[in-house]
């Protein structure tokens, strides 16, 4: 990828404050994406994934408290006006006209999202009222496009979200994100509720539609499997930090940080040899006074004493500046 | 707690303990009559704090009496009405069908009753002595707007997971009621219980004013009625008024803060909802941007700026 990235997210920490000490969920994490890329960000739940994301959205409540960092985003009508925007320095009523208009969210539960007293017509127009000027048969014709373009008929704009299957709901949050042509679209899960066939047939299009009107894609999951087909670039955290950043195939093919090996291993393969299938034993970690060195030590059928005071910055592996990891001791292809 | 909740509840403290104690040390008879006729209608004294009526009678017995009755009949009608309340609400709510109908239809009528001609009436056919009378009517009429909210609100609970869940694992109907739904709405039965004490005490007040309660027990709405009726407005003794009128709206202000407070008593949520919003000293509206620690407390809104400008810090901040 080339260019000016459109969102950098710059060693980003984000706490929970609470009475008993910070809980640091996200802890100097670094991440860019580029136009009309697909960004996966995998890891367990509660590794700070979803609050690196809400974060620098600045969509957390309190007691969520971003302790430092830069969230830097250079859509292109916002470049075009008045140059990349810091998210993290923006007032109220600015991060309100960017929202959705520039970076949109597909929330993971379409049953939550969905207001079930409005029909889906009113929620996909409110969107469309609340950041372009367009009038009331524009906006209803731009919503109906929106609902043919994720595969629903558009005589549904009057249906209710309980009207609707669980799948029908997800594509119109889907159609709900797009409805602004946003740059960035941010999806948190948005399959996770859904049953693999109907799973499969929302990622095609979420592919298809992306070629079509060329968002760049921050895509959350626990589910490694789905980034290594979908997403150009993948992200590991565990535990606040990022572990592992790499291309899909990196990812895939050389596995460099025990925690990403400990992921794969933990899906079957539909290829290949079958072979016993590997969780990670153990659970994270309470993230209140985090001691130094590699957080998932404790796990870690690598480690060793050197873990403890090893520096988590990310290093390349082999020379390609693509494929980081933030593990020294261990290298692709080496087994214990 | 919040602030208003504490003050309520220091306010009202301060009743209950004069509605304990009071009679205990109250210096006279509240209804003995000096027949010394130089001390009718008398100011405030050293013999009497809070001056005589026209009959000689000390006020300040009057008064502590006086919320001791209005205290008592309160809570009494609030306890019975909201038992009412919850009893009708939650067994409606849960049975459904034609009970869900019949209950409803019972509330509906108590509802609609213009309550204070009806307690007019009903109180002039019960002669009883005492404030007995005045608590079986008020109770008997104060329920029904508990039932419906409480329905209300059983209805949305009835159907979410953990009731099916806990239907599942065998437990008894009572139990599911008693444990699993009813403490689901403890802040909606405590801010029903507290209205009906302010209803009853309201009302109780106003039946008394009009001379239509037992006139020889002393409740603060006795008081008033004598007050009035012997003209103490008229002849400007404003210790015979002004106390008892004073407490009736002290009591009430009490009792509305406290309900303020009580959605975060029975609600953990809101609990640390109020304290988490605040961070490194400044309060974070729950809508805004999650605070950046750099900037916190740096971003004011316009007024917030003109207003600023008038501290003292903003003398000393760089600009």
């Amino acid at each position: 990828m080339s260019g000016e990235p459109l969102l950098e997210i710059n060693d980003l920490s984000v706490v929970y404050r609470t009475p008993t000490g910070d809980v640091r969920a996200v802890d100097h994490v670094n991440l860019t994406l580029h136009r009309g890329e697909v960004v996966g960000l995998a890891g367990e739940s509660g590794s700070g994934k979803s609050t690196l994301v809400y974060g620098a959205n600045r969509l957390l409540r309190p007691p969520a408290l971003i302790t430092g960092g830069s969230v830097r985003y250079s859509g292109r009508r916002l470049v075009a006006e008045h140059g990349p925007a810091e998210l993290l320095q923006l007032r109220a009523d600015e991060l309100r006209r960017l929202r959705w208009r520039e970076i949109a969210i597909v929330f993971q539960s379409a049953m939550n999202a969905l207001n079930p007293v409005l029909s889906v017509g009113a929620q996909l127009t409110d969107a469309i009222y609340a950041h372009l000027q367009l009038g009331k048969h524009d906006a209803r014709e731009k919503a109906a496009t929106l609902l043919d373009l994720v595969g629903i008929p558009r005589s549904r704009l009057r249906s209710y979200p309980h009207e609707l299957s669980g799948g029908m709901r997800q594509r119109v949050m889907i159609a709900m994100a797009l409805v602004t042509d946003p740059e960035v679209v941010i999806m948190d899960e948005p399959t996770t509720a859904l049953d693999v066939v109907v799973q499969r047939d929302i990622l095609t299009q979420i592919v298809e539609l992306k070629e079509q009107l060329g968002f760049a894609v921050l895509f959350i999951t626990h589910d490694l499997s789905l980034l290594l087909e979908l997403a150009d670039r993948i992200a590991v955290m565990y535990a606040g930090q990022m572990l592992e950043s790499g291309t899909a195939a990196q990812i895939k093919n050389e596995p460099a940080h025990p925690y990403t090996r400990g992921l794969l291993n933990s899906f079957p393969s539909l290829h290949g040899p079958r072979r016993e299938l590997a969780g990670i034993p153990g659970s994270p970690p309470d993230l209140r006074g985090l001691p130094p060195g590699c957080p998932f030590m404790p796990r870690c059928t690598y480690a060793r004493e050197a873990c403890k005071e090893v520096d988590m910055s990310l290093k390349p592996v082999f020379a390609d500046i693509s494929h980081v990891t933030a593990c020294p001791f261990v290298q692709p292809g080496v087994s214990a | 707690m919040p602030f208003k909740a504490k003050v309520g509840a220091v306010m009202l403290g301060v009743f209950l303990l004069a509605a304990i104690i009071g009679p205990l040390v109250e210096p006279y008879d509240p209804g003995y009559q000096n027949p010394n006729p130089a001390l009718s209608l008398k100011g405030p004294s050293a013999a009497h704090l809070l001056g005589t009526t026209t009959l000689g009678q000390d006020c300040l017995s009057q008064l502590l009496t006086g919320i001791r009755l209005t205290l008592e009949l309160g809570l009494i009608v609030g306890v019975v009405a909201t038992v009412l309340a919850v009893i009708v609400g939650v067994t409606s709510a849960f049975l459904g069908g034609v009970w869900d109908e019949l209950l409803q239809l019972l509330s509906n009528v108590f509802l609609v009753i213009p309550a204070l001609p009806l307690l007019v009436i009903l109180l002039g056919y019960l002669s009883g002595r005492g404030q007995t009378p005045t608590i079986l009517v008020l109770s008997g009429l104060g329920w029904a707007w508990g039932a419906r909210v409480i329905r209300a609100q059983t209805l949305a609970i009835r159907n979410r997971d953990f009731i099916a869940a806990a239907r599942e694992t065998g437990e008894k109907t009572w139990r599911i009621l008693l444990f699993e739904l009813v403490p689901n709405e403890v802040s909606l039965i405590a801010a029903s219980f507290v209205n009906a004490v302010l209803y009853a005490i309201g009302a109780s007040v106003a039946l008394a004013f009009l001379g239509l309660t037992d006139l020889n027990s002393w409740s603060l709405g006795t008081m008033l009625y004598w007050a009035e009726s012997q003209q103490a407005l008229q002849l400007g003794a404003w210790w015979w008024f002004v106390p008892p009128g004073l407490a009736v709206a002290l009591m009430g202000t009490a009792l509305v803060l406290v309900n303020t407070g009580i959605d975060e008593i029975g609600n953990p949520r809101l609990r640390d909802a109020s304290s988490a919003s605040r961070i490194a000293g400044h309060r974070i509206m729950p809508t805004a941007p999650t605070p950046v620690l750099a900037l916190v407390g740096t971003e004011r809104g316009r007024l917030g700026e003109f207003l600023h400008s008038f501290s003292r810090s903003s003398v000393l901040e760089d600009k």
